[in-house]
């Protein structure tokens, strides 16, 4: 079961069971809404931010362990984050999970744990849905 | 090899030897898990004797049909009409020329969307299709009514997952020009009445089409007695190869019916400003047809008319009976489809675990099963789901094998637990 251990690593398994910032409050605007029609997972996202950084990211979300597990480790690790920061950290990250780069362990933290997801190209998009959702928010921040 | 415990259970229903026919299934998946096969409903697998066909015509007859004046050409050429008749007297069509052979369902149904429609659908017309159809009969006729300015109109389904036939009574008029239904539906299993349907559809004037793609792989289909207009269905759900597929057109349902692809072996005549057609079969054949796989459909009918389609059928039954109580006998398990009349395709959610990961998790285990929108997102959206699980079964399979899937799915449920 190596490679399922890989996918479903303890960290994923544990953001997956308890989300972190898995709730919209009553008056947050959604500023971005990605749906993966394949296999139906959607996840409606808002941020706050200071003046150049990303003070709080919450969503909801409907979809599979990865997905979900993806967006709870993404909300924890672009907090707090400098805008352009969080840019790059995205593009590093969409492209890892597409096996074009290595993430670093050091700089990547807990992300390095969806890498497993590499294995099974039809996942790759459950685990990226989260991080283009908050892509656009950025672009459209910036624009 | 899997023991088998119920060999001759079902009166010489010899599940050993079905077995030992296709050479695919003895084999260990990740890490020497048995694989336990139970995607039919997507695609069959392949007895030994329908890839030993295949492998013949490419040893000893490949050639171009009904053109070349040499042995080759004379021997594929009569292989491959001898599979139309093979495909014909299965399914009750009264002539082999009935019988147009296309790359599958889709192309099926598309030629009807395409060529029928141009001639017959006109402005203000409605096309009817159930809720519970795969996008393969439910797209090419949203097109058709776009093109046409036709009404595209849906007919619902009760909880149970059943075609509501009071609804679609209600619907018919003298507005309807074709009613588009699945014998069997891929996701919800239930076996619709189609034969009723069709009364009720002529009685009004229309005209209708089935997509037996779940139902003829199955069971005992006679077109002629359906009365059906065209019927659609797909090799490789019934143990033949991928790219071959069938339309039945009844005698008459295609005059004054204009071409659909336009090529080689369609035409009678090719004018330097217009051309003239083929008689039927041909004159929707165009190109060099898929003559391998043609020839080994012929030779995969023969080795389901060998076991017999009623001996299939309630093998089948008997395991879809078991396969649902075992799934019921999970907690928090929900079935789609209570059809009393189904067949063995089954789809279900297990509460808290995406499909996808519940697939995921019993194919480390050695057990394919299907996760998704299974091409029916009309439905998921009126069962109130993103995606399901299907198992869906054929008769190689077993009871061990439905053990195996459950034993997977406890096993996922202990993994995933929040």
């Amino acid at each position: 079961m190596d490679d399922l251990e890989q996918i479903y690593q303890d960290i994923i398994l544990d953001h997956y069971k308890n989300p972190r910032n898995a709730e919209l409050r009553p008056d947050d605007t959604v500023l971005a809404d990605e749906e993966n029609p394949m296999c139906g997972d959607r996840i409606q996202l808002t941020c706050e931010f200071t003046n150049k950084e990303i003070e709080a990211i919450r969503y909801h979300i409907s979809g599979c362990a990865v997905c979900q597990a993806s967006a709870s480790m993404m909300s924890e690790a672009l907090q707090g984050m400098p805008v352009e920061e969080a840019q790059t950290l995205i593009q590093e990250f969409v492209s890892a999970m597409r096996g074009e780069r290595e993430l670093d362990p050091q700089w990547h933290e807990d992300l390095v744990a969806l890498s497993g997801v590499r294995k099974f190209p039809l996942r790759v998009k459950c685990a990226t849905l989260a991080w283009h959702g908050l892509a656009k928010i950025l672009a459209e921040r910036k624009a | 090899m899997p023991p088998a415990s119920e060999t001759a259970a079902d009166g010489g229903f010899d599940i050993d030897r079905i077995r030992a026919d296709f050479p695919i299934l003895h084999q260990t998946v990740h890490g020497g898990n048995p694989l336990t096969y139970l995607d039919n409903a997507a695609t069959s697998q392949t007895p030994r004797r329908v890839i030993q066909s295949l492998v013949e015509y490419y040893e000893q007859t490949n050639a171009n049909v009904h053109r070349a004046l040499h042995y080759l050409g004379e021997q594929a050429t009569a292989q491959f009409e001898a599979a139309r008749e093979t495909i014909a007297r299965w399914i009750g069509a009264p002539e082999p020329h009935n019988i147009i052979l296309t790359r599958g369902t889709t192309e099926s149904i598309n030629l009807v969307a395409r060529a029928w429609c141009a001639a017959h659908l006109h402005s203000g017309d409605e096309i009817l299709v159930t809720a519970m159809e795969h996008h393969s009969n439910w797209v090419p006729w949203q097109l058709a009514c776009q093109r046409h300015g036709a009404t595209f109109r849906i007919i619902p389904i009760t909880e149970k997952g059943e075609v509501d036939m009071e609804e679609f009574g209600r619907m018919l008029s003298e507005r309807t020009r074709l009613v588009a239904v699945t014998h069997m539906s891929n996701v919800l299993g239930t076996i619709n009445p189609v034969e009723e349907i069709i009364q009720q559809s002529h009685a009004v004037g229309a005209t209708v089409l089935v997509d037996a793609a779940q139902s003829v792989p199955h069971m005992r289909v006679d077109v002629a007695k359906l009365d059906a207009d065209f019927v659609a269905f797909s090799a490789h759900k019934m143990c033949g190869p991928t790219g071959v597929g069938v339309l039945y057109a009844k005698a008459g349902a295609l005059a004054d019916v204009g071409p659909f692809l336009g090529g080689g072996e369609m035409i009678s005549k090719v004018g330097d400003t217009e051309s003239s057609w083929a008689e039927l079969p041909y004159k929707y054949e165009a190109g060099t047809p898929n003559i391998a796989d043609v020839i080994a459909t012929g030779a995969a009918v023969d080795y389901l008319a060998s076991i017999g389609m009623d001996q299939i059928h309630a093998r089948e039954q008997q395991l879809t009976k078991y396969l649902i109580e075992r799934l019921e006998s999970i907690p928090d398990i929900r079935i789609f489809g209570q059809a009393p009349k189904r067949g063995g395709a089954v789809s279900f959610e297990v509460a808290d675990i995406h499909p996808h990961d519940l697939s995921q998790y019993v194919d480390q285990q050695g057990v394919a099963i299907r996760a998704g929108h299974l091409c029916a997102q009309p439905l998921m959206r009126r069962l109130g789901v993103p995606a399901v699980s299907r198992a869906s079964l054929y008769l190689y399979n077993t009871e061990e094998e439905i053990d195996r899937l459950v034993s997977a799915i406890e096993a996922a449920k202990r993994f995933f637990k929040a």
